[in-house]
């Protein structure tokens, strides 16, 4: 398989300004990170609050670029400014709050935006319209106003309008965080279709541990660092280290945790609740 | 507080009309910690806005002490001293050049004098958990996590006997989230509040709350105690929401034959039914 997303070394700093005559205060976002993500892998990243994860995805599609080390998105350097748009094109984003990112009245204009703004000919926008529609499950939603629909089926258009692109690779910041279960449940679902029978490659940045499940392979990031990688199993056995990077487990990883800690004979990072009444019964 | 059969109705008398809420019945006792849930757009927002007199029932009464609080001549401003609501992303509504002025803004247009007025911006600070050489940073500057709680201090400040607050941690790192639910926790018996919180997270209101309310089309579906609420965790599938995982894994495990209490809600209450059930077989 070939690499769709390589860091090598990242860095990024940038200025905070505090007072007019004072001097600005360097800061670090992310610091010697490096990546390589396979085309039609699932990844999710974790960490919390400021630990770098936004500034990070950020730099997947070029809205940030590097202070040192390389960013590759399918082999394109993003720092050459001459390549911008194909970047974008290749990696689309999709951010945590659907209401600042859907600008169309009307469903399926919101979705054709990208492709119109790529030059694509009018039949074809309308095909992928349709297609992207129907890869979120919203085609009967095409003539709705976007605002009259639950935060769930608002993020899965905002889904489709980065579809609608064909992009490589997808990242989501955070899609989920406003929603309800019955939304959060929606766009995962999609999320996942669209990594499976589509290929996309997935980035999932969330605080939701129970998302992460899904992923074929977990960074966790700290201070700008990536601290840990793997498997969801092996990231999940270490429910101390987590916890030290304020991060959590799965509430069923935790359950088997502590009662293995009493004695119990139960395998290591359990993620499912398959998997841990198996284990018990 | 009492809320006696309240309904409110958007646009009533035209083609747009809908019930926003309908035929609410509410007693809530000082002290209470109470957790609301249900999907969007099921009526949570409206009803919290009913509490401190934001917004005026289409039909039906607001008691607050016994008192109507749509009577002629009751002071509302009075009310919403007492009934503080923290929006969601309460963050966006800091405005100061500083963290302690900004928590100053309510008691000041309390009327309050300068001593006063610094005390309880002081003691609201304590209570959330920022120290004093935040005071004088910007709120810009401050994390996510931090900002909330600088905005959640500027309601305590005005010294309410009811805090409302909607999904007071979305979008917070699991640490955030606990942090801030033990504040609002200790807060509650420190201070004897009542507490209402709005929520998407099943697994907070299961840890904290000792009442929850769940809401549907406008209506109260359940109001109970939440591992007997939980139980109806097909019903409340239903309405778009769910239960616990650990109520996923104790019925599981139930159906395997291992003899464990279904209506276990949190991690410890489960680890100790199972580590029983398994001792006895």
């Amino acid at each position: 398989m070939s690499s769709i997303i390589r860091a090598s070394k990242l860095g990024y700093d940038y200025y905070r300004y505090t007072d007019e005559n004072e001097e600005p205060e360097l800061n670090r976002a992310i610091d010697q990170v490096s990546l390589d993500v396979k085309e039609g892998q699932f990844i999710a990243v974790l960490g919390h609050n400021g630990s770098g994860k936004s500034t990070l995805a950020k730099h997947i599609n070029a809205l940030l670029v590097p202070t040192e080390g390389t960013m590759w998105v399918d082999s394109i350097d993003t720092a050459q400014e001459e390549e911008l748009w194909k970047v974008r094109q290749k990696a689309g984003m999709v951010f945590q709050n659907p209401d600042n990112q859907i600008i169309g009245t009307v469903v399926e204009e919101d979705v054709g935006f990208g492709p119109e703004n790529m030059g694509i000919p009018t039949d074809d926008i309308w095909k992928r319209v349709d297609e992207s529609l129907a890869a979120v499950g919203m085609l009967s939603y095409r003539k709705h106003s976007p605002n009259k629909l639950s935060g769930g089926q608002k993020q899965r258009v905002a889904i489709a309008g980065v579809v609608a692109m064909h992009p490589k690779c997808i990242i989501l910041d955070e899609p989920t965080a406003m929603l309800d279960p019955n939304g959060r449940k929606e766009v995962l679902k999609t999320i996942r279709e669209l990594n499976e029978q589509e290929g996309v490659t997935v980035i999932l940045i969330t605080h939701y541990m129970e998302e992460v499940t899904l992923a074929d392979y977990v960074y966790v990031m700290d201070s700008g660092k990536i601290v840990m990688g793997g498997t969801p199993r092996e990231i999940f056995s270490q429910v101390d280290t987590l916890k030290s990077y304020r991060l959590d487990v799965p509430q069923v990883t935790l359950l088997a945790h502590e009662l293995k800690q009493e004695g119990v004979d139960i395998p290591d990072g359990i993620l499912t609740i398959d998997e841990l009444v198996n284990a018990l019964c | 507080m009492k809320l006696d059969n309240i309904t409110y109705t958007y646009s009533p008398g035209t083609v747009y009309e809908m019930h926003a809420i309908q035929g609410v019945n509410l007693d809530i006792d000082q002290g209470e910690f109470i957790g609301i849930i249900g999907h969007t757009g099921s009526g949570k927002s409206t009803l919290i806005q009913h509490f401190n007199g934001l917004m005026k029932p289409t039909s039906g009464k607001v008691l607050y002490e016994g008192k109507d609080i749509w009577q002629e001549g009751y002071n509302l401003k009075s009310l919403r001293s007492n009934v503080g609501l923290v929006f969601q992303y309460p963050e966006h509504q800091l405005f100061e050049v500083d963290v302690f002025t900004d928590v100053c803004f309510g008691p000041k247009n309390q009327g309050l004098s300068k001593d006063e007025i610094e005390g309880r911006a002081r003691e609201a600070l304590e209570h959330v958990g920022l120290a004093e050489d935040m005071y004088k940073k910007s709120p810009f500057d401050l994390s996510g996590g931090q900002k909330r709680r600088v905005a959640i201090a500027g309601v305590l400040a005005m010294n309410p006997k009811v805090l409302i607050l909607d999904e007071p941690t979305a979008g917070l790192d699991p640490k955030g989230r606990d942090e801030i639910f033990d504040q609002i926790q200790s807060l509650r018996e420190k201070r004897g509040i009542t507490v209402i919180l709005v929520s998407h997270s099943m697994e907070d209101v299961a840890r904290y709350v000792g009442r929850m309310i769940v809401m549907n089309h406008g209506q109260v579906a359940f109001d109970g105690v939440p591992r007997e609420v939980f139980t109806h965790y097909r019903e409340l599938e239903a309405m778009g929401l769910a239960a616990p995982q650990i109520t996923y894994i104790m019925h599981a495990l139930k159906y395997r034959g291992l003899d464990v209490d279904t209506q276990a809600i949190t991690i410890e209450e489960a680890k100790k039914s199972i580590l029983q059930a398994l001792g006895e077989r």
